[in-house]
């Protein structure tokens, strides 16, 4: 590897993890609309930081465009506020009018520099390490590193000091308020880390990947983990792998290395959505399975309880009795039978001490809804787990 | 017998959007009583314990806390919100969402240490959920969530506890569960304001009732005011078939 594909997959990964961890917090909080708004509206910020610098990597241009930022989030609320029109109605009203400022300023003023539209929508990660800083003539590494290396680690060290602050107002805003955790200084402290990331990334990675960035790496730990730091870490490493891997399929494909890393979001996304332990599509199917299973073997263990006579216990003849076809009958008595739950003689059935205690608490739970009837049958039956 | 006057609420008005949800309210809640807050949808209960704790803003009025603002007496006060006012599928455990009671304390920035989570898992088994801490909140069933929400306010070591709703789509286990711990509050001498909706157990659990509807209608003991001429003022239909059926 070059040292120019060292610093473009560094550069690429720090974007990442710089944009996982508001990421985190935004779709949380449900607001990862909110993301792709702000990515669009920094624009005349930048645009209007640069007319006043001459300079696209100052200073000023960040907190220029942090501000357009946050008058984003301000003029959503208000608009929502009013009550005439819902928040995505807002979002949709707010950013394009704001995007589209900065477009015309464009156009109007700076076509002959390096800021066009399509820089600012897609970026151009390749071109990142040509782009040197210089420290009284020494070379210290490509420019967009250090700015948004010093984001990350604004942003980390932010994270790490207010995160049961954070925690708290996202969960729960009312306690929040209550305790003295003021959530409307914690939503616009989040809005500004948000919006200060997204200026610091997207010159790096374009503004649609910046959103890409914060939201795909957020959702896909969210559907793997119950547990707020784990999401955080789980969304930092998701997003590293799809800088890095993103990285090579552009090199592969000879294509756009934020086009590649997109992809890679999108691909990573589509596996935990279908293959997540718990909240994964096939896990959810698998286990509306076993509990419509479980349901017919309670309907067939009620049936045996409710009749003493034989001629309905009879195994011939079950499946008339319940109205069932064969196999479905079939793969029901075989289920109760391998978990001891009935005995068969003379091809009569019959419930066992287990199955008929088993049907009774059953029914106890069904009847009263109360969870501790069932707490130890739990690990044997999906019904059971809510 | 004078009591000392734990919550006080003078001229207080509150407007969602310029429309007056509470209008003039003047409200004293003596220290160590058991309060039910009784009204019809729409009469502001929720709202008045919210502009008390300074979650809202009101557009006149104030509220004090033994006599100081809510902001210097957050010590003294839990605050258990309505239970769907939050998203159960947030990741985080029983046992996190009780330390959160134990933030108020700590301040900015500090972190919860083994004290607290001491703390915590002492207000879990107060509430029968210990075998639970480590479940996370989805999981739990709606009688479960209220207890948890309930041991976060008890672990905060309040003076007054204000509990919008706490029976809400609960078992009646869980209810009985709940009004005991209430009733153990009340002998430590602790105030509890509680937004209530079953107007028949309102003598049976509260010693105390407000009467609401935009306007305060009446406030004082229950067996003193508890009656059909309130009622009606407050649901403004005639109660006194439905409570004696």
């Amino acid at each position: 590897m070059s040292n120019a594909q060292i610093e473009i997959q560094l550069i690429a990964s720090i974007v990442a993890i710089a944009c996982a961890i508001p990421g985190t917090f935004l779709v949380l909080r449900k607001m990862a609309m909110i993301s792709d708004a702000i990515s669009h509206s920094i624009l005349p910020g930048i645009v209007i930081g640069f007319f006043i610098t001459q300079d696209l990597n100052s200073p000023l241009l960040i907190i220029l465009a942090a501000f357009s930022g946050v008058i984003t989030v301000v003029l959503v609320e208000y608009i929502q506020k009013t009550g005439l029109v819902k928040e995505d109605t807002a979002i949709g009203l707010v950013f394009p009018v704001l995007f589209s400022i900065g477009v015309i300023l464009i156009a109007k003023n700076a076509n002959d520099v390096h800021l066009d539209v399509d820089a600012v929508l897609l970026g151009e990660l390749a071109f990142a390490p040509f782009d040197r800083l210089l420290i009284s003539g020494v070379d210290v590494g490509p420019k967009s590193l250090w700015i948004i290396g010093s984001i990350l680690i604004l942003t980390v060290t932010l994270v790490i000091a207010f995160f049961k602050e954070l925690k708290v107002s996202t969960f729960d805003a009312g306690l929040s308020a209550s305790l003295g955790f003021s959530p409307v200084v914690i939503h616009y402290g989040l809005m500004t880390v948000s919006s200060v990331t997204t200026v610091g990334a997207f010159d790096a990675v374009g503004a649609i990947l910046v959103v890409a960035l914060m939201i795909a790496p957020a959702a896909s730990a969210y559907l793997l983990t119950t547990d707020l730091k784990r999401m955080l870490i789980y969304s930092i490493c998701f997003g590293i792998l799809s800088a890095i891997s993103g990285y090579w399929l552009a090199h592969w494909l000879d294509a756009s290395i934020s086009g590649s890393i997109t992809t890679m979001l999108g691909l990573l996304f589509l596996g935990i959505y279908l293959f997540a332990p718990n909240k994964g599509v096939i896990a959810v199917l698998y286990r509306e399975k076993q509990q419509r299973t479980e349901v017919l073997l309670l309907t067939f263990l009620l049936h045996l309880k409710n009749h003493t006579e034989k001629r309905e216990r009879h195994v011939n003849h079950l499946n008339e009795h319940i109205n069932w076809q064969k196999v479905r009958s079939k793969t029901i008595l075989d289920l109760a039978f391998k978990n001891n739950m009935i005995l068969i003689e003379n091809k009569i059935v019959s419930l066992t001490e287990k199955g008929d205690e088993f049907t009774s608490q059953a029914i106890d739970y069904i009847i009263t809804n109360e969870d501790a009837q069932i707490e130890d049958m739990k690990d044997d039956f999906f019904l059971f787990r809510g | 017998m004078t009591q000392k006057i734990a919550v006080q609420v003078d001229d207080l008005t509150v407007a969602y959007n310029y429309k007056p949800v509470l209008w003039d309210i003047d409200l004293e809640i003596p220290e160590g009583v058991l309060m039910a807050i009784v009204g019809p949808n729409g009469a502001g209960k929720s709202t008045l314990i919210k502009s008390i704790l300074g979650i809202l803003n009101p557009i006149a009025g104030s509220v004090s806390i033994y006599g100081k603002s809510y902001e210097k007496q957050r010590s003294l006060v839990a605050y258990v919100p309505q239970k769907g006012s939050v998203d159960w599928d947030f990741p985080t455990t029983a046992l996190d969402v009780v330390m959160m009671g134990t933030y108020g304390s700590l301040g900015w920035i500090k972190r919860p240490g083994q004290k607290e989570k001491k703390a915590a898992l002492e207000a879990l088994e107060k509430v029968g959920m210990l075998s639970f801490k480590s479940r996370q909140i989805s999981q739990l069933s709606g009688g479960q969530q209220q207890r948890i929400f309930l041991a976060r306010a008890l672990v905060q070591n309040a003076s007054i506890y204000f509990m919008d709703e706490p029976f809400q789509g609960v078992d009646a286990t869980t209810e009985i569960a709940i009004i005991n711990i209430l009733k153990e509050l009340r002998k430590a001498g602790k105030t509890v304001v509680v937004v209530h909706h079953d107007l028949q157990t309102v003598p049976e659990y509260f010693d105390w009732v407000t009467f609401l509807n935009v306007k305060k209608i009446a406030t004082g003991p229950v067996k003193d005011i508890f009656n059909d001429d309130n009622l009606t003022k407050t649901y403004g239909i005639n109660y006194k078939v439905s409570i004696q059926e």
